[in-house]
């Protein structure tokens, strides 16, 4: 989004990472003597005490980081299906969380009627399929053209139906994700790290190999073929892009089918790590923090800021949350967002964008 | 309005070499490795009409944002009004009396004619939340006298018919007036207008020259101009600076300027 | 034929100013106010002014709050009901700890606290802009919302964790609490819509409302003419946030009567209160009005209407149906008319004003 935008400036201040690296030492000086005038108070227990845990249990710490590493892999590629289709159609998805959840009902549902897994798979993608071309031609296109919130509000009406729709056809209730019936890992393998034992979750490791697959995939389609600059086309320039002859309609349907196949396996993996159901609607939220993070348009973006955003609630729930009740992790994600907002607004990997007049 | 001739073609007018209101002095901006400014100096007196020309890209719009603390030169200074700023604020220049257009119309597309132009006062008004919440009384009072000045203000601009309409749906020449229009409510001392001219039909353009003379005439406003119209510069300014690549070629009177060999050449090329 | 100014001449600038400057209009809102103030107790049940009326008001007054920061300055904001949820815990704690002061007053007054919050998380709306914005909004609506549940002095350290409404009353009759009538919550919530209303139309008629429109149609320019930026949108988060606190507070003590206050104040409230802005309109108070009755009554609607229409509907499929519908009815509506209902309430006025004959 190239709404965001700082204004050259002189002074060494207003330089980001120079104010973040000046920050950082002041919290660092401010932690040191902190810690000298109350050895056994708060500040001892937020600025210390968690950092001399991680350091006694290093296990412990390897562990959290993992965790949060895959629940970081989860948010960048729901993160993922969002920058799709903002790239493509500059429509800020909001439908990408229940798409995950609607495509894993979905799954779960045709193999609860009979049909075997590997071609409920496939029924599942042409439902997805079938979905991105009913939200062109009754969404996008008859909006085209319009301010990006009022497309940001019709997603939402995307949401309630499938919400609604979801439910009247599978059921509110949350199923168990057909985990081994598509060959896919379960059980955990306990490795021996640095004097204790680290517990990797199979499916966990298969969810970071399938999605770094994806990815890859994704970068070579959009990279060497026809289809893929044409995407690229598009995301620079809708009029540019349609006066060289490319049919905007029908990028658009491939992106969002993209996004739905996106979302399929990551509803897949989400599914096999907890129950498939409607909860995840408001996990998915935790998208949008990864996307400040890495900005809108930025593929790598999106999974950096995914693995910051995974590790840093982890890490934050795990030595901090305690301190004030726990359950931090709700709010954590947007915080970490925000405070790395005011620092660099355009994200990780975005320009400095310089406002013109 | 004013019906006499106008008298400011050619020689200026002793009047206008009035004390320097505003200096720029070896201002240079850079966005990243790019050089947009690299110092350039020039002053503008009380009274005038300056005109800043070059070809696209020479740093004339940049200029103009330094100057009203949109952008902040990494090097040189710009004194207004005798005071130096090192870091001026966009809001800051407003109170000091700088007001100016845009070259791509900056109207707030939302708001009517008269809301927009309601909106150049806001430095005036005094009324704070709690009248404002009652909207009566002194709030009403100062509402209508502010709303008198910007009836004054139409009726020069001639925009009677579209005071109540959103700007967003007026054609590009009046846009351009009601523009010129909000930045007059300031009543500003300094008034930089951004290519007030382009786009527009010769008729418009005639109707928007008249305004800016009458503006500097009967105003007293002192006027700084981009313009790329030639016929219109050497008309309008007393002074013309050029611009070329972001440093400054030539800076004088118009006659001087169109002699000046080193402005042909940017205009024309040169033969190599 | 009835709906014309024609021979309606303004004299003075005051009287072109005024906001409803047609004398028609002015007789509509005179009769609305009638309807409002005298029809509806008059007509209503308890049943009808409890569950319809009263939600209409409290969403009215929210969406107004919320058609402030995103409408008039086009701040979007995910965190309404977050804004809502301060009021209600501020209007908790102020009855626990000034029972003596009226009810509406310590209702208004906790706007004041839920102005602060707002103002708070309005503070990176300086840096940040458009959707990055809502998100920061999001940081406000999930931390406020597990602050409610995890910091036991909001609600008095009570084993439920909910909010209690007191009794209190006013000239002797009961205002909040039990023993309170629908009728009498209902005029005390008109009341207030009515007046916050007044005051939010006095503000986005003069200076402060102009200044919040020209940040949001052309930031830049606005800033050149001298309107401090950060002050004019910490501003509009403030008295958003206060219309949604007093809007929580109305919710809890006037509407729900307690409960468990946390729940309540979720970030589908928050979402609802976004349609109501966009469907009602975009910087238009009237189109919150409009939103708000559309959007709370549509539920209702459909789960009494249906059945009445001869759709056979169990409980859990009527839900699913009212959220597809809810759902294709967003769409649709921001297909037909983008800028809200509103707006067609204006092309309907246009076409009245020429009927019978539009030549």
């Amino acid at each position: 989004m190239s709404e965001v935008a700082t204004r050259p400036a002189p002074n060494l201040l207003s330089n980001g990472w120079i104010k973040t690296g000046l920050i950082l030492i002041g919290v660092v000086l401010a932690a040191i003597v902190g810690a000298q005038l109350d050895s056994s108070g708060t500040l001892h227990k937020v600025l210390i005490d968690p950092f001399q845990q991680m350091v006694s249990a290093p296990d412990l710490l390897v562990q959290t980081v993992w965790e949060g590493l895959v629940s970081g892999v989860l948010y960048a590629l729901i993160a993922l299906g969002f920058v799709l289709i903002f790239k493509a159609s500059g429509v800020f998805n909001f439908a990408q969380g229940i798409m995950v959840v609607f495509a894993a009902l979905t799954l779960v549902g045709l193999h609860e009627k009979g049909v075997p897994a590997f071609l409920a798979v496939i029924l599942t993608l042409g439902v997805m399929f079938l979905l991105a071309l009913t939200i062109e031609r009754v969404v996008l296109r008859p909006l085209v053209n319009q301010p990006d919130i009022i497309l940001f509000m019709a997603t939402f009406g995307i949401t309630y139906f499938l919400i609604g729709f979801g439910e009247a056809v599978f059921g509110g209730n949350p199923k168990q994700m057909i985990t081994s019936e598509l060959y896919l890992p379960k059980g955990a393998i306990d490795a021996k790290i640095l004097g204790g034992f680290v517990s990797f979750q199979k499916i966990d490791i298969a969810a970071a190999i399938i999605a770094s697959i994806m990815i890859a995939a994704l970068a070579v389609f959009f990279q060497y073929t026809r289809i893929g600059r044409a995407l690229r086309a598009v995301a620079d320039s809708h009029k540019a892009a349609l006066s060289v002859g490319i049919s905007l309609n029908q990028i658009w349907v491939i992106v969002w089918f993209t996004a739905g196949i996106v979302a399929l396996i990551t509803g897949i993996m989400w599914g096999a790590r907890s129950d498939v159901s409607f909860a995840l609607e408001i996990v998915a939220l935790k998208a949008l923090p990864v996307l400040i993070l890495g900005g809108f348009t930025s593929i790598p973006g999106a999974i950096v800021g995914g693995l910051i955003i995974g590790i840093g609630e982890k890490l934050g729930e795990f030595y901090w949350g305690p301190l004030i009740g726990g359950g931090i992790e709700s709010w954590l994600a947007y915080f970490i967002a925000l405070g790395f907002l005011l620092f660099r607004p355009q994200g990780l990997f975005g320009d400095k964008i310089i406002e013109r007049i | 309005m004013n019906a006499e001739p106008m008298n400011l073609t050619g020689t200026p007018i002793p009047a206008k070499k009035g004390e320097i209101l505003l200096s720029v002095e070896n201002v240079s901006l850079r966005f990243g490795g790019v050089k947009a400014i690299s110092g350039v100096s020039f002053d503008i007196r009380k009274g005038e009409v300056r005109a800043i020309i070059g070809p696209n890209g020479a740093g004339k719009t940049s200029m103009l944002n330094c100057i009203n603390g949109f952008y902040h030169p990494q090097e040189g200074q710009i004194t207004y009004k005798g005071v130096r700023r090192a870091r001026m604020k966009p809001h800051q220049a407003a109170a000091a009396g700088i007001a100016r257009t845009f070259q791509n119309v900056a109207l707030f597309k939302g708001m009517s004619t008269l809301d927009n132009i309601m909106t150049g006062r806001t430095l005036k008004m005094r009324r704070g939340f709690f009248w404002q919440a009652l909207r009566q009384g002194p709030a009403m009072a100062e509402e209508i006298e502010h709303r008198k000045v910007v009836e004054d203000i139409i009726d020069f601009l001639q925009i009677e018919h579209i005071r109540k309409l959103p700007v967003g749906k007026l054609p590009y020449g009046l846009q351009k007036r009601v523009e010129l229009g909000r930045a007059l409510a300031m009543e500003p001392e300094l008034l930089l207008l951004d290519e007030p001219m382009a786009g527009m039909n010769l008729e418009e353009k005639e109707d928007m020259c008249r305004f800016i003379l009458d503006v500097n005439n009967q105003f007293g406003t002192t006027i700084a101009l981009i313009e790329h119209d030639m016929g219109v510069v050497m008309d309008l300014s007393d002074r013309v600076v050029v611009l070329e690549y972001g440093r400054k070629i030539a800076d004088g009177t118009p006659d001087e300027v169109k002699q000046d060999q080193k402005v042909i050449d940017a205009y024309l090329g040169v033969a190599h | 034929m009835f709906y014309r100014e024609a021979g309606q001449y303004k004299s003075t600038y005051a009287a072109d100013m005024a906001v409803f400057p047609l004398r028609q209009d002015r007789i509509g809102i005179a009769v609305i106010l009638a309807i409002a103030f005298i029809g509806i107790p008059m007509i209503g049940n308890d049943f009808f002014i409890a569950t319809v009326m009263i939600p209409f008001l409290v969403f009215s007054l929210a969406a107004i709050g919320l058609n402030i920061l995103t409408g008039y300055t086009g701040l979007i904001s995910l965190g309404t009901a977050a804004f809502m949820g301060v009021g209600a815990y501020a209007c908790y704690k102020l009855t626990t700890f000034f029972p003596g002061v009226n009810i509406i007053v310590l209702i208004l007054i906790s706007g004041l606290f839920s102005a602060a919050i707002g103002v708070l998380f309005g503070l990176p709306s300086l840096r940040i802009k458009g959707f990055y914005l809502a998100v920061a909004t999001l940081a406000a609506q999930f931390f406020l919302q597990w602050a409610f549940v995890r910091v036991p002095w909001l609600f008095n350290y009570n084993a439920s964790g909910a909010i209690e409404v007191p009794l209190r009353s006013l000239f002797g009759i009961p205002i909040t609490g039990a023993s309170a009538s629908a009728e009498t919550r209902y005029f005390v919530c008109l009341g207030l819509v009515v007046v916050l209303t007044w005051f939010a139309s006095n503000l986005v008629h003069g200076r402060l409302g102009r200044s919040w429109m020209a940040v949001r149609d052309m930031d830049i320019a606005a800033e050149l003419m001298g309107i401090k930026l950060l002050n004019a949108k910490l501003l509009a988060f403030a008295v958003s946030s206060f219309y949604a606190g007093v809007a929580g507070a109305m919710m809890i003590f006037l509407w729900y009567g307690g409960g468990e206050a946390a729940d309540v104040f979720n970030i589908r409230l928050s979402f609802n209160i976004l349609f109501m802005v966009i469907i009602g309109g975009l910087g238009s108070l009237i189109g919150s009005f409009f939103g708000a009755a559309f959007i709370a009554s549509l539920p209702t609607i459909l789960k009494f209407g249906l059945p009445a229409l001869g759709v056979p509907l169990s409980g859990a499929a009527a839900e699913h149906v009212t959220f597809m519908l809810v759902g294709a009815l967003i769409i649709i509506f921001l297909i037909v008319e983008p800028h809200g209902l509103a707006r067609l309430w204006q092309i309907t006025k246009q076409k009245l004003r020429t009927w019978p004959f539009p030549y």
